[in-house]
Order: C-alpha cells, then structure tokens, then sequence
C-alpha cells in the first residue's frame, strides 16, 4: 500500500504532459481512494471554465484541483475536509453543490417549501370546495322541500 | 441587396405595430372591418420577416463579407451547408430566426383560425403583434444582422467550429419552434382575459398549438443533448448548464400545461391554473431568451456580449411577464372556477402532475438564478451546478414517475385506485422481475441502479397496459381486441406513446449512469485495450486536411472477444486556424441499444496518444424516448375527435342534404 502509494506520488509528480480532462497519470493506484476523488471532483467547478467540474475540464487549473484534491486524500483527509480545504483557498464559487447555510436557505429550501405549500393549498381548497358543494343553505333546502314536497315522484318521471 | 431584408423588417415592424392594435381595437368595440386586419396583417408580416430571413440567408450562402454579420461570421472556405446554418449560428440571425418562428406562428392562427370567435381571434392575433413588434424593434435597434462594413474585407473570421456541425440545422429551428410556440398559448390566455371570458372550448382551441410546440421543444432539447454528447468529447449529455435549464423550463411548465388543459377541456375544472400556466410557460421562454441573449450568462451559447441588449431584453421581459400578470390578477378572480372533481381521480392525478411539475420548475428557476441573485445582492459569487440539481430535481421526478401509469387508469371525477392498482398488477409484477433480474445478474449493480431499472419497467409496462386495457385485452376476443385497439382515439396512443418514451428515456439514464464503464490510458498505434468484452486496437494516427480545419485522424479497430473483427471507430481532433480553436470528434459505435465512445485527448512526449473510452449501456434510448415521446404529441395532435372544426364539418355535411331536401 505504500509503495503504491509513493508511485501514485510519484507518479503524479513526474506528470508534465499536456492538460486533458482525467488524465492517465494521475488515477490513484488505491480504486477506493480513486473513486472518492472522482465523485469529490464532480463537486467542484473548474473557476476559469464555463459551468464545467474540473471532472468535465481539460484546463490547465482543473488538472492542478484534481492534483491538490488527491493529494489531501492521500494525506488522509475526509471528503469533507477535502472540499473545506479548497473552498477556504478558493472561496465558495469553487463548490457545484452550494453549502447548506442561512444564506443558500431559499435555494435549498425552494423545493420543499413549494411541494409543501401547494400540497397545503390543493388539501385547503378541495375541503373548502367539498363543504361548499355538499351544503345546502337553508333557503335551498326549503326550496328542494317544496319541490319534492309539491311533486313526490321524481323528476324525470314527471316529464 | 441586403438593404432589401433590412427594409422588409423595418416594414414588418410597422405591420406589426397595426397588428397590435387595430384588431383588438374591433374586437374591444365589435368593429368587424377593423378585425378582419388580423389576417392579411399578420400573414404579410410573415412575408416580410420571411424575405429578410432569405436575404440574410443568400448573403450567407454567398459568403457577402460586406455585412458585417457575414464576415464575422462564416468563411469562404466553409462548407456550404454551414454557410447555410450559420445564418443562425450567431446572436442576430438567431433573432431574426426567433422572429420568423413567431410570425409564422401567427400567420398560423390567421390561416387556420377560421372556425375561433371572431373577437378572440382578431385580439390573439394583437397579442402575438405584440410580442413581434417588441423583438422587431429589438432586432432593428440593438442587433441589426444588415449593417454593413465599407470597405468589405476579403475573407471572413468564420463561425465557431463547435458550431460547423449538422447539429446547428436542427437544434435551434426545433427549439425555436417549440419556445415560440408557446406565445400562441400565451396570446390565447391573454386574449381570454381581456375578453373576460373562458371554457372549455378555450382549452381545445389551445391544445393543438400546446401539443406542437410542446413536441417541437422535446425534439429541440433531445437534439442539443446528443449533439453536446457526441460534440463536446465528453459523452455527457446533460449538464445542468444555465442555457440548458433555460430551454428545460418551459418544457417542464409546458408539459404541465399540456395535463392541465386536458382537465379544463375534459371537465371544464383548473381554469385560472391553466391560464396561469400558458402565461407562465411562455414567460419562462422570455427569460430563457433573455438569459441566453443578454450575456448575463456565459456559455456556447450567448455568442456575443453587449449590455444594452441585456437592458433591452430585461424590458420586454418586464412588460410582457408583469403585464400579463398583473392583467391576470386583475381578471382572474372574476373567472369562475369549473367543476368539482374528488382528490381521486383523472383530475386528481393530473393536479398531482401539475404540482410536481410546477415544483420542479420552480426548483430549476430558483437554481438557475441563485447565483445572479446572490451576487447583486451581497457581491458573493457562488456556483449551482449538477449536484445541486441531482440532489433536488431527482427526489421530485422519482414520485411523479411512479405515479405516471395510474393517471390514464383512474375515472374521471371520482377515480378507484385500489382498482386502478389491481389492473396494474401485471405491470408491477414485470416491474419486480426486472429489479430481481438487475440484483441477480448483472453484475455490480446497486439496489439504486435494479430499482430504476425497475422504475423504467413499470412506466414502460404501465403505458403498455393503458393500451391493453382499452383494448379489451383478457376478456374480448383477438379479433375484437384488434377492433377495439385500432378504433382507439389517436391521443390515447398519444399518451401510452410520451409516456413510453419517457420509461424508455428514464430507462437510458439509468443505463448510463449506473452501468458506463470509463476507460482513460495512453496507447501507441498497435497496442490494444479491452472494455466491457471487446477489445480495441489503435490502428494509427494520421493528419487530414479538411475545407477549413486540419485533423489528426485516429483509426480503431473493434474486436470481439475471440479476436474477430466487429468494426472500425475513427476518432479525430480538429485545429481551426481561423479561430485558433480546436475540437473533439468522437468515434461512437452503436452496438444494439448501447454505444462505444472514443474520444482523443493530447499526445504525449513519447509519442503515445491520450484515449478515453466509454461504454454507454443503452445510451441511446435517452434520445430513443424523446423520439417516442414527440411521436406521442404529433400522434394526439392528428386527432381528427379533438380538432375543432373537423366534427363541425362533417355534422355540416350531415345537416345540409337535409335541409337541402
């Protein structure tokens, strides 16, 4: 394990080549450890490219975000602390997935406030409708007990 | 001879001025003969926009570096055909494009409007002189495709390569043609509240125009998906990018449009909602206009930047979004609401559509203008991307896909869903078959991944059981099933068809992101690597030189697992030297249901080439979908039952010998 991963270093420091997305050279040898840097990378936007993760990215900063979020994985951090270490260098921009705070509260928020609210306003408005359509006034039931009253058979009947 | 367009869309800014208002003026004070200026108005505004259209067009074809547009534009060298579509392929033809679109839109409702009231035709007709009067100018004052350069240069800067692709000739007509669409929905829905009148008749005048453009916007974000996959190098083909959101919207919207005008025409019920929707619909195509015109946002797409066109687009967006709601506030409570229907029902599921839809839109808007609003508000910048949206839009489509096959099955006004459940069984019996089968043997598959295959299954099965159902299957007769089943009314194959696509489009999703094996190494011409039971083979690398691009043109070889030839995948970068830009074209192979992928990345110092190979499990089933679920629209449109005028007809046929004897 820790020759591989002196050679995954190495390998990573000998890389100079040309920049393209995920390049060969810089998969970590453990997959375990490669996955999470995959998913850690679709996270993350490349700054200088237009809506891409560094995952998406053939920039030359994208290459060097991989770099760094492998090396912190490497140093044993968490994914959580991987992502902190690059926004506290970055600043939040770098983060697709915005954070869970007071100020991205509508964003997130938006979704479930609005399934709720409008769940809310078709149950209000169906039991309002209901008691509007199934009680009679007073006037009204006076009137269906003249009709019927005056003409005990029913109305198609009477035709 | 490009004055002549330029002067035909200055008189198409005038006709459309007459157009706004001389017919709502005789509609508002029963004037018949100011009414009837509807018709010949709108279809010569068509006319006009469709000759300068043609003008810029031929200026293109002829490569007429004296118009500015042209020479930033296109190159001599160019292909013809992207001579063609690159009269579109830039912010002021794209325009004149949207234009065309919406008069033609308009000479639509005048040709075959015959048989609407004459006062809602002559003020939907005004309405959509409106919208058009509003872009002519905006073309005619901030993006003017006709200016001219003195004296003209030699040759041209040439288009953005990405762009020089068979994708530009469909992509934006298609999408054109369904945003635009919309504002005939738009026009009916304000047309209906300045009348102050609505019903259901309101609902199947619109239904043809929502289900066309509806199918012409699905065709149009299919399309700019597969192009941005097989284009862009990286086999994706969705990236919760702002300008796809921004084409994503309306559909959402539209799509809850279509379901709630079904209750209104059907049941008269959901009025105001419908209204609000066609208004909303529309104004959501606005804003995506304005988001990809105005150069707020930056992408492929925002082909050039220029503040007071932003400012100019905000202003329309403003008149005609908050007009036409503040005209709805004002008249809607004066509507009265229509029928009565239990939370169980026909109607009940497509309120339970409607609300999902809505929320999801809702959800992408919000996602989409975070950032911005963010950023004028406190300065700080943030990012909204995919995760976001994977994680919000997900859960909202997951319950509204499971809910999808009971909707045809329930009753109008007062539906049985243990019922509709039972007569599901079969359905969700192949769906646990499916899940079974995924968990047993296909290996690595998570529970996620057998549950949405599972998910595929039932809307397919559940589309196909709508249909069984209606034709009687299990308690008639082959011969009367067959009866029964082609004497179905066209929409309901229109809707077993949109919603057996959409399980097939799911179906391709869950492929692809549960199932892609990714492949990413270097290999020298010779060497080969294996991938999901084939083997490839680089052949060679070579250099081509294309009309106005050189390539590196790399040859694969396909082999089965024996070692048998199975196929060739060539795969190539381009160099644009004009633009000094290069782009990837991806080597696909499609397999059955599935694709092989093969997209070049840099060559490095020892002369070994950069590959990266994806297999894509049934990939093309995400487009396949989409194909079925435009067929599905185009299928209930020809409807004959539900198109006004084609019953009237025949009952006139029926009634004139009659009277005639």
């Amino acid at each position: 394990m820790k020759r591989a991963v002196l050679l995954a270093v190495l390998a990573m420091a000998l890389w100079h080549g040309p920049a393209v997305a995920v390049e060969p050279g810089e998969a970590l040898a453990d997959p375990a450890l490669e996955a999470r840097a995959r998913a850690l990378s679709t996270e993350l936007r490349c700054m200088v490219c237009q809506n891409q993760s560094i995952d998406l990215s053939d920039a030359e900063l994208a290459h060097d975000l991989r770099v760094l979020v492998r090396e912190r994985l490497m140093a044993g951090d968490s994914d959580e602390e991987v992502l902190d270490y690059v926004v506290s260098r970055y600043g939040e921009f770098v983060l697709l997935k915005p954070s869970f705070s007071l100020r991205n509260a509508l964003l997130w928020g938006t979704p479930v406030l609005l399934l709720v609210a409008g769940a809310g306003v078709l149950f209000y408005s169906q039991r309002r409708r209901r008691s509007e359509a199934s009680a009679l006034t007073e006037e009204e039931t006076a009137e269906l007990d003249r009709i019927l009253g005056a003409n005990p058979k029913s109305p198609e009947t009477s035709l | 001879m490009v004055e002549i367009g330029h002067f035909a869309l200055v008189l198409a800014f005038a006709l459309a001025l007459v157009q706004s208002v001389v017919p709502l003026v005789g509609a508002r004070t029963s004037n018949s003969r100011m009414m009837a200026v509807a018709e010949p108005v709108s279809m010569a505004g068509f006319g006009l926009v469709l000759l300068a259209f043609a003008v810029l067009t031929v200026s293109y074809a002829q490569s007429d570096f004296s118009v500015a547009n042209v020479w930033e534009n296109s190159h001599s060298l160019k292909p013809f055909i992207y001579k063609i579509t690159g009269t579109w392929g830039n912010h002021e033809g794209s325009m004149l494009l949207w234009v065309l679109i919406l008069t033609f839109f308009g000479a639509l409702v005048a040709l075959f409007g015959g048989n609407l009231p004459a006062t809602l035709r002559a003020t939907v007709i005004s309405v959509q002189g409106w919208i058009g009067a509003a872009f002519l100018l905006f073309i005619l004052a901030t993006s003017n495709p006709f200016a001219r350069l003195t004296p003209a240069p030699i040759e041209g800067r040439d288009l953005n390569p990405i762009l020089q692709d068979i994708g530009l000739a469909i992509h934006p007509p298609l999408l054109y043609l369904g945003y635009v669409g919309f504002s005939v929905c738009f026009s009916f829905a304000v047309a209906a509240l300045i009348d102050g009148r609505i019903d259901a008749s309101w609902a199947r005048w619109v239904r043809p125009w929502t289900l066309a453009a509806w199918s012409f916007l699905t065709g149009g974000i299919a399309m700019g998906s597969y192009w941005a996959y097989y284009e862009l190098g990286w086999g994706g083909f969705w990236f919760w990018d702002p300008v796809e959101n921004a084409s994503f919207m309306p559909w959402l919207a539209g799509t809850a449009l279509l379901h709630s005008a079904i209750v209104m025409e059907k049941r008269s019920a959901l009025k105001i909602w419908t209204l609000l929707l066609a208004i909303l619909t529309f104004s959501l195509s606005l804003l995506g206009t304005f988001l990809v015109r105005s150069g707020v946002l930056t992408s492929v797409h925002a082909f050039a930047t220029d503040p007071s066109r932003g400012v100019f687009i905000l202003c329309i967006l403003t008149v005609f979004i908050g007009g036409s709601l503040a005209l709805f506030a004002l008249r809607a409570p004066s509507l009265t609401a229509g029928g009565l229907f239990q939370p169980i029902s026909r109607e009940g599921a497509l309120v339970l559509n409607n609300l999902f839809l809505t929320t999801a839109t809702a959800t992408v808007l919000v996602g989409t203008l975070y950032p911005l609003v963010v950023e004028a508000l406190t300065g700080d910048k943030i990012s909204v991307g995919a995760p976001f949206f994977n994680l919000t839009f997900g859960p909202l489509m997951i319950p509204l896909l499971v809910l999808v096959p009971f909707g045809p099955l329930l009753a109008w006004k007062r539906g049985d869903v243990l019922a509709a459940a039972q007569r599901l069984m079969t359905a969700f019996a192949g769906t646990l078959l499916a899940v079974l089968a995924t968990m047993l043997f296909i290996d690595g598959a998570t529970v996620l991944a057998a549950l949405g295959i599972g998910l595929a299954t039932w809307l397919v099965l559940g589309a196909l059981t709508d249909l069984a159902l209606k034709a009687g299957f299990g308690s008639a007769s082959p011969g009367t099933m067959l009866r029964r089943l082609t004497g179905l009314p066209l929409s309901m194959f229109g809707t077993a068809l949109a919603h057996l696509g959409l399980g097939l489009t799911t179906l391709g999703l869950v492929g692809v992101l549960s199932f892609e094996s990714e492949h990413i190494l270097t290999m020298k011409p010779g060497e080969t690597t294996e991938i999901s039971g084939y083997v490839l083979r680089f052949d060679e690398i070579a250099p081509v030189q294309g009309p106005n691009f050189t390539e590196s043109r790399a040859k694969f070889s396909l082999l089965d697992a024996a070692g048998k030839p199975y196929g060739e995948i060539v795969s190539s970068k381009r160099f644009y030297p004009v633009r000094q830009m290069p782009t990837t074209e991806a080597g696909i192979k499609t397999m059955g249901l599935s694709q092989l992928y093969v997209s070049l990345g840099d060559e490095t110092a020892d002369g070994s080439l950069v590959v990266r190979i994806w297999w894509k499990p049934l990939v093309t089933l995400i487009w396949g979908g989409t194909l079925a679920m435009m067929a599905g629209g185009a299928v209930s449109l020809f409807d004959r039952r539900l198109r006004v005028g084609a019953p009237a007809r025949r009952r006139r046929e029926a009634i004139e010998p009659a009277a005639a004897s």
